[in-house]
């Protein structure tokens, strides 16, 4: 294949990805436009074993390794994305992210043995600049999915010094990257590739829970840049397209993400630097809160005109969808007026619970979206908050400082009657007591969520 | 490449990206963050071209390591958007 044949469908292939991009972003096109990037990846991936310039003959030395490989990422990635339960996938988007990262890494440091003294000083630059961002990609993109996995606490890690030390690793990074390219040597990237992920490591901790996926989107994007950054090493058009494509929209995403969480992006950026130590919720002190019965519940449901339900993480952990459903409608059969208060980052991400109220087949039309939402409160005879807790906060319109402070909430406390349903009096995600909780005209239905609305459920039945 | 070349194609796909995606619902923000993740699954060209050209074998098994790692990017990535994107359609009836 000649070069112009072999740069034509490198083209086509960054035409499909701006064509996904697109797509992506209008609900009618997104999933053609999913498979038209699926289309342009593979295309290009396909080409390359049918390409040798004047230094390479066909067919690609190490075939064997390559398809291996490849089909190892295969057994690998395809049941991971296939199995994935719906409501662990922010952690797995994490993750293919940090692996990705960690390729355009690996890629770097390969072409750099590989040229050796050969390589140009722009080169060793761009070399540099991908081994630090991909590292640190990688290695908070881990931390990111620890976080949402749980698999560590999801309140911000501070320890004390801690803006110094990740000061002090930035200056180093940058310190030895500046010594790769003066001084060249396998040592000293290696040496780099260690401090940068050392260095996302830290840049991650200090991040609370409600920020994740914020972090987990730029990090999207810095992965863009490094394989754009790669592809100007490896001469190739296609790979400065696609990585370029990637990291412009994904830090437009970013902000647009941050916005609908009324976060700030440098605040969440450099809250590593900024941190201090506080005392994170005095949780531990006992006060009183009024706790029902399923019946209780259902003889208040019975009689209310307007319910308003507002599903949160602890919905999608319990697989209640399809129980709040049932109650939904056998609400509507009694002339009950009903409707989702979706907020914007219920469940883990912008749009997350979306997909898992979709995954139960809520018509789409009883979905209301916080703005929609907000200002009929006032005339909602009840509000059933099924394991959400920040997102009905009041703590984010009142406490200046508090880590949600700032971010658009869901106006529960403006209904006549509140219902939580919760485990346990344990905080939300981002660590914050919950005032409402101890609010007069707040009932709490403990257990889990859908052992709760069964009940829920045959008691209206009955009444 | 020429570098003005390359330069010219940075800046205009840095505008193209953020043309495309500047108006998007919230509920998109999931599934179009997944999309572009699996779009820089593309570093798996970069990672097949390296694999060619490795003389030894530590830069062999780094490469097959990075085509691992691409691999899941790329094909992860777009399976599980296309998921979450098929329930999308399934509320639309």
């Amino acid at each position: 294949m000649s070069r112009t044949v072999y740069d034509l469908i490198g083209l086509a292939a960054g035409v499909a990805f701006i064509l996904a991009l697109k797509g992506l972003s209008h609900p009618k096109t997104a999933r053609r436009g999913n498979l038209i990037g699926a289309f342009g990846a593979g295309l290009a991936t396909l080409v390359v074993f049918f390409y040798s310039n004047e230094n390479s003959s066909l067919p690609l030395n190490n075939l064997g390794w390559i398809l291996g490989a490849i089909a190892i990422g295969l057994v690998i990635g395809v049941p991971a994305a296939r199995k994935v339960q719906m409501t662990q996938m922010p952690q797995l988007v994490a993750l293919f992210n940090g692996v990705g990262g960690g390729a355009a890494a690996l890629v770097a440091i390969v072409e750099y043995l590989n040229l050796g003294d050969q390589a140009t000083t722009a080169e060793v630059v761009f070399t540099v600049f991908t081994v630090i961002v991909g590292c640190v990609s990688f290695s908070g993109s881990i931390i990111t999915f620890m976080k949402l996995q749980e698999l560590m606490t999801t309140r911000p890690v501070i320890f004390p010094a801690g803006r110094f030390i990740i000061a002090a690793t930035l200056i180093s990074v940058l310190g030895v990257g500046g010594w790769v390219v003066t001084a060249l040597g396998t040592t000293p990237l290696l040496i780099l590739a260690g401090l940068s992920l050392l260095f996302g490591i830290l840049f991650v901790l200090p991040v609370g829970g409600a920020d994740v996926p914020i972090v987990i989107s730029l990090l999207n994007a810095f992965t863009g840049l490094t394989v754009a950054a790669s592809g100007y090493v490896l001469d190739s058009t296609l790979l400065i397209i696609a990585g370029t494509l990637v990291g412009a929209s994904g830090t437009i995403l970013t902000r647009l993400m941050a916005e609908a969480m009324g976060r700030s992006l440098f605040g969440t950026l450099f809250g590593a630097f900024t941190a201090k130590p506080q005392d994170v919720a005095a949780a531990g002190e006992e006060r009183p809160v009024r706790s029902g019965s399923p019946d209780d519940v259902a003889i208040l449901l019975n009689y209310a005109r307007r319910v308003v339900i507002v599903p949160g993480f602890g919905l999608a952990v319990a697989q209640a969808q399809h129980t709040v459903r049932e109650l939904a409608d056998l609400m509507i059969s009694k002339g009950i007026d009903v409707a989702y208060g979706i907020h914007p980052v219920a469940g883990r991400m912008p749009g997350h619970m979306n997909v898992l109220l979709a995954e139960a087949n809520v018509p789409y039309d009883q979905l209301l979206e916080m703005d929609e939402v907000n200002p009929t409160f006032g005339q909602t005879d009840v509000a059933i908050v099924i394991g959400a807790n920040d997102v009905v906060n009041p703590a984010a319109q009142t406490t200046p400082g508090c880590p949600i402070y700032g971010m658009p909430i869901l106006e529960v406390n403006n209904a006549a009657n509140i219902i939580f349903l919760k485990r346990s009096m344990r905080p939300g995600f981002a660590g914050i007591e919950n005032e409402l909780l101890y609010d007069p005209k707040t009932m709490l239905l403990f257990g889990d969520a859908k052992a709760s609305l069964t009940k829920v459920v045959s008691a209206l039945k009955a009444l | 490449m020429e570098p003005m070349a390359i330069l010219s194609i940075f800046v205009l796909s840095v505008f193209v990206g953020f043309e495309v995606v500047s108006k998007v619902s919230s509920t998109l923000h999931t599934p179009l963050m997944s999309g572009a993740n699996a779009i820089h699954g593309v570093i798996l060209v970069g990672a097949i071209i390296v694999a060619d050209h490795s003389k030894t074998n530590l830069e062999l098994g780094l490469s097959v390591a990075a085509i691992i790692l691409a691999t899941i990017n790329m094909v992860g990535g777009f399976v599980v958007t296309d998921r979450m994107l098929e329930m999308f359609k399934g509320n639309k009836k």
